[in-house]
């Protein structure tokens, strides 16, 4: 029996079938498409454990280490389970010149979380990210695909708010 | 396209050089003897790769055209460049680099198992540092100390990604890669796993060329220390092949210089009861892989065969290939064969408990440390060999002691396990196990004796090499790899079954052992390996014996206490297991 560091076993077979089959229909280099793999995996799971990442590491024949310092590397890879929404605070030049680190604590003081956790009521994940290229609105913030501009502190309160109410609402 | 198309003229510190297209600043520079300090770049011809991580910046050299700071071991000439080395403004922004790497380092060097040894140290000797401008944000990674070959201290990672190079590009292995990025970025193992949950082998060629105290290997020397003070313990050391031509060179001898004589009396100095030569386990080896070759090939069995003796490519193989795991040979390395036969032979003949006995390799190898953890190797409580330390450690150890190297006498091994062939001197260099193993094979084969033991064929520093031997009827084919890169290729079309070869020699190390991971460091300069290598065939060729099988020592071995190569006892003491494992 081969010591098990980390148990692919335990992920969803028919979820891995899936990922399969998409790394299958993948053309030429599959190496070459390790992040359309991560990104397909994500959707698929949702996240990207651990045993996850080496499970599509043996599959492109690459090294575990790689795979997680891809996933590592770019901030729209969630090593963690994520919430039903996910607050992404700029923390580009631009919008940090205009307070967004106000914005960002602001929003972890509202959600009472830490950064890249998922908060207790399961609906929000906060991350800080690198420029989204909407410098003009700086500071920015976006909740899943939507994008709020020029956003003062005082403003992610309605904000959250909002969404909470959206929940409470579909209860 | 005529020859001049391909050549660039520029000027360097207004002396005019012209290079070839596509060369960097530090190449031309260095053509004309212009000197540029560098740090994370790093040339490994030899074994064909150069790192260009080019993120260090402490090459910067101005650019008088644009008047900008531009990385010399990145940029490539153009034609008409100027460029100036030693104006203010390059020796100003190579000092500001530089101090912003030292402002967020752990300045422990007086502790630091990296102390004058270090280039980030030489380098702030070289710029003149004395002062460190800014103030950065310390690391706080804890320190992996969790495998038995090597220690990882993050906090000196300076992001040269040297060892990233090593592992992935030459040996393939991967343990290592860049996480995160920006300020938070960090050069770690795949989920930041411990090492020892990693398929790292601990063939140490990270160490071998990480700049800085961040990837070292484990420092054993003081659990010999206290095993030498143990007046109940009867404290026994080997030297490995490849030590005696290497160590010197922390002493300040030219590379290549062969010390045994001097080795042997400082290891006696320190306070062994015995000083053991791995060459004879070397030579036993010989006898044992040999004896198992021919039953191979006579009796249709798994072939190829692959050498055994280096732990980091048994590792490898364990990891990577582990549907593969019967053609290695099954024999023990050298030194874990000198090993279990002091706690057996010599134990029987001295009258010792083998418990009281503490035996002490002296490797130019970082994976014999986890070799020697092994569990096959540890059987009923007793280890074959107890603790490993390196070439660096052993020079090291002599200095803690006052011992003054130079002026030692030489001295010879003691008997017991103490002779050994010139077959066994070239176990340390690639090439040197299989030609050793095919001077005995052909005599076993055809019962003549072999004229000519120089098997040229088989030498050289290609990564892989191969070639015929011919005994009587038989052809033997031989493959030759080393880094465990070149390796993979090889068992790959073993896998694939496109192999033809009956014996492969494998080492895990780019030249074998003499360019091992507890070797002196050659930073960078790979020509001190060739010096080695050439120390270990001029010693073979001036030694009366040539072949494993004329060792008198061994025969007496044999008659007196194990019986038949590959017999019984043979097989139970000197053979072992090898188990599958996980890649990571
Ligand atoms: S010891 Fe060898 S295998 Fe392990 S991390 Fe270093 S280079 Fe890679
Ligand atoms: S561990 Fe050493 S070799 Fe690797 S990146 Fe850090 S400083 Fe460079
Ligand atoms: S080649 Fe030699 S020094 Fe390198 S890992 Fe193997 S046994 Fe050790
Ligand atoms: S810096 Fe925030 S969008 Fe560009
Ligand atoms: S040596 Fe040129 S950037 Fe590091």
């Amino acid at each position: 029996m081969i010591k098990k560091i980390l148990d692919t076993s335990t992920l969803d077979k028919d979820l891995l079938k899936q990922l399969d089959a998409y790394i299958m229909s993948l053309e030429g280099d599959k190496q070459e498409h390790l992040i359309h793999v991560l990104h397909k995996a994500q959707k698929l799971f949702g996240y990207l454990p651990q045993n996850l990442q080496l499970y599509v590491a043996r599959a492109l024949n690459l090294s575990g280490a790689r795979v997680n310092g891809v996933v590592t590397f770019y901030s729209f890879f969630n090593e963690k389970p994520v919430g039903k929404y996910t607050i992404s605070v700029c923390m580009g030049t631009a919008c940090f010149v205009k307070g967004a680190d106000k914005v960002l604590s602001r929003v972890l003081e509202l959600t009472g979380m830490n950064k890249n956790e998922i908060s207790k009521d399961g609906l929000f994940t906060v991350k800080d990210v690198r420029c989204i290229g909407a410098c003009g609105l700086a500071p920015v913030m976006t909740i899943n695909d939507k994008v709020y501009g020029k956003v003062k502190p005082k403003d992610v309160d309605d904000i959250i708010r909002h969404y909470r109410s959206i929940e409470n609402e579909s209860k | 396209m005529t020859i001049f198309d391909k050549l660039v003229q520029l000027k360097i510190n207004d002396i005019t050089v012209t290079v070839e297209k596509g060369k960097t600043i530090l190449e031309a520079a260095e053509k004309i003897g212009v000197h540029i300090p560098t740090l994370c770049h790093l040339n490994l011809q030899d074994f064909g790769v150069v790192n260009k991580s080019a993120n260090c910046r402490v090459c910067v050299v101005e650019d008088e055209d644009t008047g900008r700071l531009v990385p010399s071991c990145a940029q490539e000439v153009h034609d008409g460049m100027r460029i100036q080395t030693d104006s203010l403004k390059a020796v100003m922004g190579r000092r500001t680099n530089l101090e912003l790497i030292l402002s967020n380092h752990p300045q422990d060097c007086l502790t630091c198992i990296k102390n004058l040894d270090c280039e980030l140290q030489s380098l702030a000797y070289e710029l003149n540092i004395k002062e460190i401008h800014y103030q950065g944000e310390k690391m706080s990674h804890p320190k992996d100390e969790t495998s038995f070959g090597i220690i990882k201290d993050t906090n000196k990672c300076i992001m040269c990604r040297r060892c990233i190079t090593m592992c992935n590009d030459i040996q393939t292995v991967g343990v290592l890669s860049a996480l995160k990025r920006g300020f938070d970025s960090v050069v770690a193992t795949a989920f930041h796993l411990d090492l020892n949950q990693t398929s790292c082998t601990y063939c140490g060629q990270c160490v071998s060329v990480c700049p800085t105290g961040a990837l070292a290997e484990t420092n054993d020397s003081p659990k010999v220390w206290r095993a030498l003070n143990n007046p109940n313990k009867h404290v026994i050391v080997q030297v490995a092949p490849a030590v005696r031509a290497a160590i010197g060179e922390e002493f300040g001898y030219e590379p290549g210089t062969i010390l045994t004589g001097k080795v042997v009396s400082g290891l006696r100095r320190l306070g062994f009861e015995q000083v053991f030569d791995t060459n004879f386990g070397a030579d036993l080896t010989i006898i044992e892989e040999a004896t198992e070759l021919v039953d191979r090939i006579q009796n249709n069995k798994t072939l190829p065969m692959l050498t055994s003796c280096c732990p980091a490519w048994v590792q490898f193989i364990e990891h990577q290939f582990p549907e593969l795991l019967d053609v290695p040979s099954s024999c023990k390395s050298p030194h874990e064969m000198v090993g279990v036969l002091a706690k057996t032979y010599y134990a029987q003949v001295k009258n010792i408990d083998p418990k009281d006995i503490v035996m002490v390799s002296i490797m130019p190898c970082t994976a014999k440390k986890a070799e020697a953890a092994r569990g096959e190797l540890n059987k009923d409580g007793l280890s074959d060999v107890d603790h490993v330390i390196t070439t660096r450690e052993l020079a090291r150890m002599f200095l803690e002691a006052s011992i003054d190297f130079r002026k030692l006498p030489e001295d010879d091994f003691d008997d017991l396990l103490g002779e050994s062939t010139g077959a066994a001197a070239i176990f340390g260099t690639t090439g040197g196990v299989i030609e050793a193993a095919t001077r005995t094979a052909y005599e076993m084969i055809t019962g003549e004796e072999l004229k000519e033991v120089n098997f040229k064929q088989l030498r050289g520093l290609e990564g892989i090499r191969q070639a015929k031997v011919k005994i009587k009827d038989l052809e033997l084919n031989i493959g030759i790899a080393h880094g465990l890169g070149n390796a993979r290729k090889l068992l790959e079309d073993i896998r694939d079954g496109k192999s033809n070869f009956h014996a492969i020699e494998i080492m895990a190390c780019p030249g074998g052992c003499i360019g091992g991971g507890g070797q002196p460091y050659h930073h960078g300069h790979t020509d001190i390996l060739l010096k080695r290598q050439k120390a270990l065939y001029d010693l073979d060729a001036s030694m009366p014996k040539r072949k494993s099988h004329q060792n008198e020592m061994l025969i007496k071995l044999y008659k007196d206490f194990l019986g038949e190569p590959g017999g019984h006892r043979a097989h139970e003491l000197l053979h072992t297991t090898y188990s599958a494992k996980e890649r990571i």
